[in-house]
């Protein structure tokens, strides 16, 4: 964690005609790391991956700071915005079923992103979409390329996803639920190419989820978020140990292998929760 | 692979369809006209006819033939391009609608351009800007081009931009002095008038059409508005709207390079049904203007009961419906890979 990417700071996020806040003073700093955030539906997770893009249609979205590398977020203009998101920080979305252009090939969507951020050619962007479809373990990425999505598996259609949002090379990616869609049997293989790419080209990532034992694995940090706040940060390794109730709650509600057969434990719901301050 | 021979078994089966849905077709063209109320002996014979002449007209048309048989022989007539004489005109049927079909196929072709350029670009700008007021002056516009009755717009806008402005042509096809000038080779002024070197007469006929078809095409963009805002809203919703936006493209380039080509198909259809009424002719617009085209000539028909004329136009309405709807079947499969 030489050098923070992201630093977030009291950030309030409020959807357009809403009474509350969906995020209410989250902080947080991401090195070259890869930072989970944890919580069930509804706490704000994917509303704080989305508000780093500035991707919230109608919200508001404060903080105190919000600095990306050099760049204060909520300072840059729509169009400069256009030049970050893509190239400088992606996200990769949850199905690869609605999340691909059902009518465009697949390797032109791949392409797009490429040809969006840099001079070249076609031609050049074309060689880059291949080599890059190839790096997510795609055979035969030259037949893939003009295969539309329909025509492709739903892993398949993941890999594609990562190839689109780490071919420009950004410094950050979010992962919004990547492989929540996923038929089980595949998952490990898209987050083992998802984790290699990243360790690899030393990009951040924030991988969203309300899975624990994927966060545990492939996390250095955990943010465990409740009702829009964080409730707590720790070590993924440090897991077992947390100490917020909530985060304890969470664990206990979840089956284990081979475990006793006892009904699961409820999660009970403390209102002191939500006032609760960092 | 067996890809081509799927797709030549498709077609197959789509040419047999076509025929089915043309069969069926026929047969409500003539149990109508059969159904109908009026009389088609009277119509030729007159009222004061001895019940000789009657009877006389009666066989001869082969009404004493039991149903099926007279079926058989109206297919049969049908199908080697006899419709029978139009009792108004003393015309073969075909001859008449040829002769006004392309008056309004011209009209028709220049509303449906003017309604879907219209109602396209309207409708994405309300769904674009929505709940603000682009959004908002969208809806009036099109409500208004919904409700107001055509006949009264079309008298209206005679008086202001014809009358009053002298901006435009005004009844008819062309003005008086030009009529007869060039000669009725292709029935659509604007192409008979170009093969004949005349340009006044071009731009005669295409002063008298614009009016009518911007009406015409301001009417019917309000329905072509309202789909295009609902389909392009049912898009921006959608995940890879949201994928491209991370790709850092704008929103103008997400909607235009994303979006609308996944409303495409959607919009032939509604465009395509919208070109298809404009066709089976609109009556008001053509007395308004005093255009002489397939709408006056099937009212016109219905009216004084002259069957042959009417089952024929309705068959002619029919078949530009199977026609658009194959079109459109066709175009499905260029614009959306998943229907190939």
């Amino acid at each position: 964690m030489e050098k923070t990417i992201l630093d977030v700071r009291n950030l309030r996020i409020r959807y357009g005609g809403s009474p509350v806040e969906a995020v209410r003073g989250v902080s947080f700093t991401l090195g070259r790391e890869r930072l989970g955030i944890v919580g069930e539906s509804g706490s704000g997770k994917s509303t704080v991956g989305r508000a780093m893009l500035r991707l919230l249609p109608g919200a508001t979205i404060t903080a105190d700071m919000l600095r990306f590398e050099e760049t204060d977020l909520l300072a840059l203009s729509e169009k400069e915005m256009l030049k970050v998101r893509g190239r400088r920080m992606s996200m990769i979305l949850q199905d690869p079923k609605f999340s691909l252009n059902p009518i465009r090939r697949v390797g032109d969507q791949v392409a797009e992103t490429y040809l969006r951020h840099f001079q070249c050619s076609r031609r050049e962007a074309h060689d880059k979409a291949v080599a890059m479809l190839e790096a997510v373990k795609i055979r035969d990425p030259e037949r893939v390329f003009r295969q539309y999505p329909h025509e492709i598996s739903g892993g398949m259609g993941q890999r594609v996803m990562i190839a689109m949002m780490l071919l420009a090379d950004p410094d950050l990616v979010i992962a919004d639920e990547p492989t929540s869609a996923l038929d089980v049997t595949v998952r490990l293989q898209v987050l083992n190419i998802l984790d290699g790419l990243v360790r690899d080209r030393g990009i951040g990532l924030i991988m969203i989820s309300h899975d624990l034992n994927l966060v545990r694995n492939f996390c250095d940090r955990v943010l465990i978020m409740y009702a829009g706040k964080v409730v707590e940060t720790l070590k993924a390794s440090d897991l077992d140990h947390a100490q917020h109730p909530y985060t304890q709650g969470l664990l206990a509600a979840q089956p284990r292998i081979g475990g006793t057969r006892q009904p699961l434990a409820v999660l009970d719901r403390k209102p002191e929760w939500l006032e609760e301050s960092l | 692979m067996s890809l081509p021979r799927l797709r030549l078994a498709g077609a197959a089966g789509q040419l047999g369809s076509i025929a089915v849905t043309l069969l069926g077709l026929l047969m409500l063209t003539f149990f109508i006209g059969r159904l109908m109320p009026a009389d088609p002996v009277r119509a030729i014979v007159g009222e004061d006819a001895t019940r000789e002449t009657y009877e006389q007209v009666y066989t001869s048309l082969g009404l004493d033939r039991p149903l099926y048989e007279q079926f058989v022989y109206y297919l049969g007539d049908v199908l080697t391009g006899d419709f029978g004489t139009s009792i108004r005109t003393g015309q073969p049927v075909i001859e008449d609608i040829l002769h006004v079909m392309p008056a309004t196929i011209e009209l028709a072709t220049f509303a449906i351009f003017i309604g879907a350029t219209l109602g396209v670009s309207m409708g994405v700008l309300a769904a674009v800007n929505k709940d603000r007021w682009p959004d908002h002056v969208v809806r009036v516009l099109s409500l208004f081009g919904h409700s107001m009755p055509i006949f009264w717009t079309g008298m209206i806008a005679l008086i202001v931009f014809y009358a009053h402005l002298g901006l435009v042509g005004g009844s008819g096809r062309m003005d008086q002095f030009y009529i007869g000038l060039v000669d009725d080779r292709t029935g659509f002024l604007l192409v008979d008038s170009l093969l004949a070197g005349e340009m006044d007469v071009f731009w005669s006929a295409l002063n008298h059409l614009i009016l009518p078809a911007a009406l015409l095409g301001y009417s019917s963009s309000a329905y072509i508005t309202r789909m295009t805002r609902s389909f392009m809203l049912d898009q921006l919703g959608q995940e890879y709207v949201t994928t491209a936006r991370v790709k850092g493209l704008s929103r103008h380039q997400t909607i235009w390079l994303h979006a609308f080509g996944n409303i495409r198909v959607q919009l032939v259809t509604i465009i395509a049904l919208a070109y298809g009424s404009l066709l089976e002719g609109a009556v008001l617009i053509e007395t308004v203007f005093a255009w002489p085209g397939f709408g006056q000539y099937l009212t016109s028909n219905l009216i004084i009961g002259d069957m042959n004329a009417v089952m024929t136009c309705v068959l002619i309405v029919g078949v530009i419906f199977i026609g658009l709807n194959l079109l459109s079947d066709i175009l499905y499969r260029i614009f959306d890979p998943r229907t190939r």
